[in-house]
């Protein structure tokens, strides 16, 4: 695979390196071998359980309503379908392949050296997909990416790009999950977007891991002038650790990007999330907007807006509803203005349900327990287009699931 | 329709209402007037039943019930509508869920939104960014939907604008049936008004001042009102000194 001598050497000096945040991992724990799974073009090899349990994060096992499907089960890929002109998809190996290591993608947004998952993720690379939308593509079906542990104990390594050419409009969902008999595991994705000028990328990430599952994605956007990237983040189930901090740069003028998340962190889980939005110039746009819940779990929600140049706007609102006693709560918005003319807000808000918004709905007619449903509801309120049923449905199960903790 | 007896009220364990009575007869529309902190609003959230109001003494009877410590949602299923001055933001929560609830399934509420050029609201989030007018006409409209037979209306005027005031007097005129004969309507309302100019586009029947806790006089709306601006509350306050 033709990939530059310099960055491999520089993943080897990082292979012990520590993040900067989240709870460190001995990587030694995890299996790296895992069975090779066949190629499936058919979808035929999937267990009734498995198939439910792929849908909980999105995945719908077909090629119909979907413009392009990726599917890797632990190191394999299993579905690779481009459905629509228009829309390149492949295995990141091969596309390395292809494009003589992809030079002007891999590996220029994350550094390679950032710490020792995002090396370990270069020396010992599984696969991961190629999603590029060709200049002017409108692809107007979501593209489905999967991305499944299928092995009990495996860590799983990707490098994911996603290239959104001129002009051209992708939505990508991504479903990260494990086979309902695996309960530990780590995925260590890094994953790389451009967003060129005048282009519209959606990105759905829907994480329904195991309860002893670590997760340390690695995320970097790029986006040009008049280009948008809308990003949703959904966790809901439990999982062990996840720990990521996705890094915007809107470099060109009216850039935008917008990141939402959807968080609950369940007892025993440690979920440190958050995102860091640089401004570099004019009118670029960015709004930040964390919701989260903790029903036992500790909740970190960071979030870091730096306007560089003026005539920039940006928001950051983190808002956390904590519904059990034990649980952890912990809000870091942060605001950089480097020059005057920029406009930053932030929002943090932290705490129970307030009795006053409770009595409220029970004067409109709902009990005490019908009304801090609809709060909840409304907080943790998921409107994607493009979601399947079944994920929306799951979604719905799992609010009321919460809701039970009140 | 609607009787309190001797009404003691504590919040945070210190006394607000002390001894009110107030008789309201199917029909009729009564006005609250006194000085800020003089117990008007406590008086409605009391009625309203909200936890912070801790009845100490007295009654509160409702189309023959004592709901003097009924939850809150079983009052408003019986018939009690509260407006309220400044509501919560609920975020996520969006108006049109709200005026569902409000509605329980008797009444389409985009016909009734569209009907008061309300329909742009219905999906946006109750009361964020909400102006002062847009406020007490999804307050009103909620009120529209929900029914009550007992209307309790705080400060329906505080933040409107003069042309919206128009708006808001048609839609209270409706929720209390102001174009029904008297004797036909089936329900009672009770308005807190500082300005009084609510009741230009609606008759009330009877007037209250309240000062330190307590009813100090009674009479009709428009006399007080006038009295109010010519000598002020304080007067009022040596009539009930005078009374003791």
């Amino acid at each position: 695979m033709p990939v530059l001598p310099e960055i491999k050497e520089a993943a080897v000096k990082s292979k012990t390196k520590k993040a900067a945040f989240g709870s460190d991992l001995d990587l030694q724990q995890f299996r790296r071998q895992a069975q090779d799974w066949s190629y499936d073009e058919q979808y035929t090899s999937f267990e009734e359980m498995e198939k439910q349990q792929l849908l909980r994060a999105g995945i719908e096992l077909t090629d119909t309503d979907h413009a392009g499907t990726f599917l890797q089960a632990d190191r394999s890929i299993m579905h690779c379908k481009t459905s629509q002109p228009g829309l390149e998809i492949l295995p990141i190996r091969e596309a390395l392949q292809k494009y003589n290591g992809l030079p002007d993608y891999y590996w220029r947004l994350v550094p390679v050296d950032a710490d020792k998952y995002t090396a370990a993720a270069e020396l010992e690379l599984d696969n991961g997909y190629f999603i590029r939308a060709l200049p002017g593509a409108r692809i107007t079906q979501p593209v489905e990416a999967c991305l499944y542990i299928r092995t009990e104990g495996l860590a799983q390594h990707v490098h994911n790009i996603v290239v959104a050419e001129p002009g051209s409009h992708l939505h990508i969902i991504t479903g990260c999950t494990t086979h309902p008999g695996v309960t530990s595991g780590l995925h260590l994705g890094i994953s790389e977007f451009y967003v060129k000028k005048g282009a519209h990328l959606t990105f759905t990430m829907v994480h329904n891991w195991a309860e002893n599952v670590h997760v340390r994605p690695r995320s970097a956007i790029i986006v040009e002038e008049g280009g948008v990237y809308l990003s949703n983040y959904i966790v809901l189930k439990p999982v062990k650790s996840v720990q990521m901090y996705p890094s915007v740069r809107l470099v060109g003028e009216g850039a935008v990007a917008r990141l939402n998340s959807v968080v609950v962190a369940h007892p025993g889980s440690e979920l440190d999330l958050g995102g860091k939005v640089v401004l570099e110039a004019p009118y670029s746009r960015a709004e930040v907007i964390a919701r989260t819940v903790t029903t036992g779990g500790t909740a970190i929600a960071r979030g870091h807006l730096i306007g560089k140049v003026p005539n920039i706007k940006a928001h950051l609102e983190c808002r956390g509803l904590i519904l059990a006693k034990q649980g952890i709560m912990y809000a870091v918005p942060e605001l950089t203005g480097e020059v005057a003319g920029v406009e930053m807000s932030h929002e943090a808000a932290v705490g129970r349900i307030a009795q006053e918004e409770i009595e409220y709905l029970m004067a409109r007619g709902l009990t005490e327990e019908e009304a801090a449903s609809t709060i909840v509801r409304g907080f943790l309120n998921v409107e994607i287009e493009g979601l399947p049923q079944a994920l929306k449905d799951d979604i719905e199960r799992t609010i009321q699931e919460t809701e039970k903790g009140l | 329709m609607f009787q309190i007896e001797d009404l003691w009220v504590s919040i945070d364990d210190k006394p607000v209402l002390k001894g009110i009575n107030l008789h309201i007869k199917k029909g009729e529309t009564h006005t609250l007037f006194g000085k800020n902190g003089s117990g008007k609003t406590t008086l409605l959230m009391t009625i309203m039943g909200f936890s912070r109001y801790q009845v100490r003494q007295g009654r509160i009877t409702f189309l023959g019930y004592d709901i003097t410590h009924m939850p809150t949602y079983e009052r408003a299923k019986l018939g009690v509508g509260l407006a309220f001055q400044r509501p919560p933001t609920i975020r996520g929560v969006k108006t049109k869920d709200i005026l569902r609830v409000c509605a329980g399934g008797k009444m389409p509420v985009e016909a009734l939104a569209f009907e008061y050029g309300f329909e742009g609201f219905l999906d946006r989030e109750i009361n964020l960014g909400f102006s002062g007018g847009e406020i007490k006409k999804s307050e009103l409209l909620q009120l529209v939907a929900q029914d009550p037979k007992l209307v309790l209306l705080d400060e329906p005027e505080s933040g409107v604008d003069l042309e919206s005031l128009q708006l808001v007097g048609q839609i209270i005129r409706r929720v209390l049936q102001k174009d029904l004969r008297r004797v036909d309507r089936q329900k009672a309302g009770l308005i807190i008004t500082h300005t009084g100019y609510i009741l230009n586009y609606l008759n009330a029947d009877m007037g209250h001042v309240m000062a330190d806790g307590q009813i100090a006089c009674q009479g009709h709306p428009m006399d007080i009102l006038e009295h109010v601006k010519k000598s002020g509350y304080e007067e009022c306050v040596r009539c009930l000194c005078f009374q003791k």
